[in-house]
């Protein structure tokens, strides 16, 4: 069914590639990181970023500036990681990021796509720094602050009941993580958005089964997740989050109600020695210098693949 | 000059005042007639969003709003706004300084609806949220003005709102202004500072107070947050005696801790002594019976100046129940002369 000539694959799997490739390089620098996110996740931002979204292009790549404060009173100029996202309009896409624990992966996908200066990840997590590691709306890419998750859903929701009573066309995206349907605020938000017709609302949900605690299933269990969000009156797509036709079709997809595509996948994928971790995958911690360099090595392979193609 | 007794002012203040406000819409969490915005949705039904019984998802959509340009009034009991959803008020709402009023209904011990129902460390919680504005009502005319002084702060701001019947203790004519208590006596013994509903049981103690020879300088403040209003710390340093502050709040992180902070800060050596709930939760019952089971009625308020001022004063409940209480408007603001 892929068409593996197709100019837009082969850009959105380059993207994809240089996602895992920058996490991965980047946990390796700091001893640890977020990595299982950027495996799971690759595809889906990749595709969101090089395909789905309309946004508007970024002069340059932009260069993080340093954090001058919370928003408040006191701090007018404030301004949230939209910014990395284009100058809005009538018609173009909103993304609203919810799990800010991806951060880095969404980092690393701005990098790939010309939207953040690649320097700018050597800012994550420094102090000063708005790259931070559980991302706030100061930090690119993100403008509705969600590490405590499950709040960006609500927020997207009023964004595009707004932008509908204005007139605009784009829509407003919403990426989600699996665990986040724990909370009730989510199903709170699935009814009220089907109740209130928010036809321009899309959310894509990286479902790769892991959570803090380690697997979805042991911690709290989201099965039928989509029998479950139909139920909730919106249309739902179920996937291979690594498919990128699959993807393609689910999100491009209208169908007159609030839309989700789920993208089941894998938290290893690219990285198959990060297995041995499982379930705890949330975040890669180096035990000894042996471990470490045995990363290091699955690295450099990946890399080396990179180079070749 | 006896006093004006007014029906439901928020119903028709609320619609005429958001006529020629089209980025002004109303949240409702299933209390829509309750919190007294059913004509309001009948007259401005593009305007009103109904979010079902739903209240972390609530703030949140209410935010997204805000953040369009929209200016969300969500209506609904104070208690499923600051305690139901407080992590979705602080993150989603008031970490972003986004323009959400908060009207809370049933501030305190005002409804029999019992312990779920009641309000009581409202402010103290949001007094101690960054960017939040705290608003309290204390009669018609402030429930009338309130809706300016909020549309006026550029980040989210929370009333505690009054409902139904109420007094007009306050004229047409002086409106609530931001941070700005209003002064309802001159007297050089004892300070109170009084907000909300205890405001007329203050103005009931003060007329026993002062015939019998006890001054008394009564603030009415209607802004909890911010503080600064410089009438309340000339009205502080300026009394004899002490202080009394009486709140329909725990006496916890409300009106009397913050006059006590202000009473540290400036290094005074004033006597406070605190009217309110103590340490405790309220049960169901009617308002006049909560006021005095649990020390927030004029008698109270007596009480707690007698302990200022050392000695028994001699009144008691019966004179209280018939003493009048008659509209007031503002005496002089040391602040405003300074």
């Amino acid at each position: 069914m892929s068409d593996p000539s197709a100019a837009w694959q082969d850009r959105t799997r380059a993207v994809a590639a240089g996602i895992r490739r920058r996490v991965f390089e980047h946990v390796l620098r700091h001893g640890e990181g977020y990595l299982s996110q950027a495996c799971s996740a690759a595809e889906l931002l990749a595709m969101l970023y090089t395909r789905t979204l309309r946004l508007a292009p970024v002069d340059a790549p932009i260069v993080p500036p340093p954090f001058t404060g919370v928003p408040g009173p006191a701090n007018p100029d404030y301004r949230t990681g939209a910014v990395y996202h284009g100058a809005p309009g009538p018609g173009l896409d909103r993304f609203i990021f919810s799990p800010a624990q991806y951060a880095l992966a969404l980092y690393a996908a701005l990098i790939e796509v010309g939207r953040l200066d690649p320097a700018g990840l050597d800012d994550f997590n420094r102090d000063g720094s708005t790259v931070e590691m559980i991302g706030a709306e100061h930090s690119p890419g993100i403008e509705t602050t969600t590490g405590s998750l499950a709040q960006a859903l609500s927020q997207a929701a009023g964004i595009a009941v707004a932008r509908r009573r204005r007139g605009d066309t784009g829509r407003v995206w919403v990426m989600m993580s699996d665990g986040e349907f724990e909370e009730g605020q989510t199903w709170e938000a699935l009814a009220n958005a089907a109740f209130h017709a928010i036809d321009n609302l899309r959310v894509i949900v990286d479902v790769n089964g892991q959570q803090c605690d380690g697997l979805v299933s042991a911690v709290g269990n989201l099965e039928h997740l989509g029998d479950r969000v139909r139920a909730f009156g919106w249309s739902c797509d179920e996937v291979d989050g690594h498919d990128l036709d699959a993807l393609d079709a689910a999100a491009a997809r209208e169908t007159g109600r609030p839309h989700m595509v789920l993208a089941f996948t894998d938290p290893t994928r690219g990285v198959p020695l990060l297995a041995e971790k499982a379930p705890l995958l949330h975040t890669l911690r180096f035990k000894s210098p042996d471990e470490k360099a045995r990363y290091q090595a699955a690295y450099d392979a990946l890399a080396r693949e990179a180079v070749t193609a | 000059m006896t006093l004006e007794t007014v029906v439901r002012p928020h119903v028709e203040n609320f619609i005429a005042w958001a006529k020629d406000k089209p980025e002004v819409v109303v949240v409702t969490a299933d209390l829509t007639n309750s919190s007294e915005v059913g004509k309001w949705r009948d007259t401005y039904p593009d305007r009103y969003f109904s979010v079902g019984m739903a209240e972390q998802n609530m703030l949140g959509f209410a935010a997204g709003l805000a953040r369009e340009g929209y200016t969300p009034y969500i209506h609904t009991f104070a208690v499923f706004i600051y305690r139901r959803a407080y992590d979705q008020l602080a993150m989603s709402v008031a970490y972003p300084n986004l323009r959400v009023r908060m009207i809370g209904f049933l501030p305190g011990i005002l409804t029999p609806g019992g312990v779920t129902h009641q309000a009581i460390e409202d402010v103290a919680i949001l007094r101690a949220t960054p960017n939040m504005t705290v608003l309290e009502t204390g009669d018609a005319t402030e429930v009338e003005s309130v809706l300016d002084v909020a549309q006026a702060v550029d980040g989210p701001v929370y009333v505690r709102m009054l409902r139904g019947v109420m007094p007009r203790l306050f004229p047409r004519s002086e409106p609530m202004r931001l941070d700005t208590a209003r002064v309802l006596s001159t007297g050089e013994d004892v300070t109170l500072v009084t907000a909300g509903v205890e405001t007329e049981e203050g103005l009931r103690a003060v007329r026993a107070l002062q015939a019998r020879g006890v001054g008394v300088r009564h603030l009415h403040v209607s802004t909890h947050k911010p503080f600064d209003d410089p009438e309340v710390l000339a009205s502080i340093a300026g009394a004899s005696r002490g202080i009394v502050t009486a709140e329909n709040h725990l006496v916890t992180g409300g009106l009397g801790s913050a006059v006590a902070e202000r009473i540290a800060d400036a290094g005074l050596g004033q006597r406070l002594v605190r009217v309110g709930l103590r340490d405790t939760y309220a049960h169901g019952a009617s308002r006049a019976h909560l006021m005095r089971e649990y020390g927030l009625d004029a008698l109270a308020i007596v009480q707690a100046v007698e302990r200022v001022v050392g000695e028994p004063l001699g009144i008691d409940a019966e004179e209280l129940a018939h003493t009048e209480v008659v509209p007031v408007g503002a005496a002089a603001r040391n602040a405003d002369s300074l």
